[in-house]
């Protein structure tokens, strides 16, 4: 079923990249997605059946929404703190415990961190996520975790738990 | 026009990374302009291309190309941030705070 799954994922990727619906097109991503599925299928999705629920495709798009404006957010911050003459940075490296239990969730927590404003994911030991951050704005642990991790740890957890 | 309008928007965000990239102290804190204005420069020009020639072969391509971008700027700025300090690359003197350094010992 994993496989399955793979592979209509693919499918549908090489379809949307190529854009033409011939039949040799398609042959031709069938196959290409028969052996990324064959190769890569047994690393990823556990659980298939989360697909077919609702609720978790509406908290996907919420998340998708906050972290868009989250991104813009990014920029305009970094543009900021560029373009200013004096340059207010406070750089350090936190550590950030996170409550997501499965590898997928976490690679999607740290790379949404690496895209808001400020931070990047330097590194996952076990359950902490260590981040370097460009104007670190409270000592308190309980404090700035959820100032980095926000509302995406909610979401992923809602989605991809 | 609107094409016009993101596609300046992306040109002038990247060019705002670029001079965060020389501006900015270390290696770290320029990973950071690297990463963030130039991806959504990146993706503004992306959603520019797909503006200007609709929602066809080469405008879903774009559309395609902003996830895959994401993921790739994510995880490249995530190594490279990674083996730099592994390979023992100093933070800044105004840096505050290093919680990873007794991680790795």
């Amino acid at each position: 079923m994993r496989y399955v799954t793979i592979f209509i994922l693919s499918l549908v990727f090489w379809l949307l990249i190529t854009f033409k619906f011939t039949v040799p097109d398609i042959a031709a991503g069938a196959v290409a997605s028969a052996i990324t599925a064959a190769i890569f299928g047994r690393y990823y999705f556990h659980n298939v059946y989360k697909f077919l629920q609702p609720r978790r495709w509406f908290w996907f798009v919420v998340y998708l929404v906050t972290f868009i404006w989250a991104c813009i957010k990014a920029n305009f911050d970094v543009a900021y703190r560029v373009l200013h003459p004096a340059m207010p940075i406070r750089p350090g490296i936190v550590k950030v415990k996170t409550t997501l239990r499965s590898d997928f969730a976490k690679t999607l927590l740290a790379n949404s961190i690496t895209m808001t404003p400020g931070t990047i994911t330097v590194d996952i030991i076990g359950d902490d996520i260590y981040i370097h951050w460009i104007y670190i704005r409270s000592e308190d642990p309980a404090q700035y975790t959820s100032m980095v991790t926000g509302r995406f740890e909610e979401y992923i957890k809602k989605f991809a738990e | 026009m609107a094409a016009i309008i993101l596609i300046s928007i992306g040109v002038i965000f990247n060019i705002f990374g670029c001079i965060g990239l020389i501006r900015l102290p270390d290696m770290y804190n320029r990973l950071q302009a690297a990463t963030k204005c130039v991806t959504l420069g990146c993706c503004s020009i992306l959603v520019g291309v797909m503006v200007h020639y609709g929602l066809g072969g080469a405008g879903f391509r774009a559309l395609v190309a902003i996830p895959i971008l994401f993921f790739t700027a994510t995880v490249a700025a995530h190594a490279l941030v990674r083996g730099a300090y592994h390979f023992g690359t100093k933070m800044d003197e105004r840096s505050v705070k290093d919680d990873y350094m007794e991680a790795v010992k």
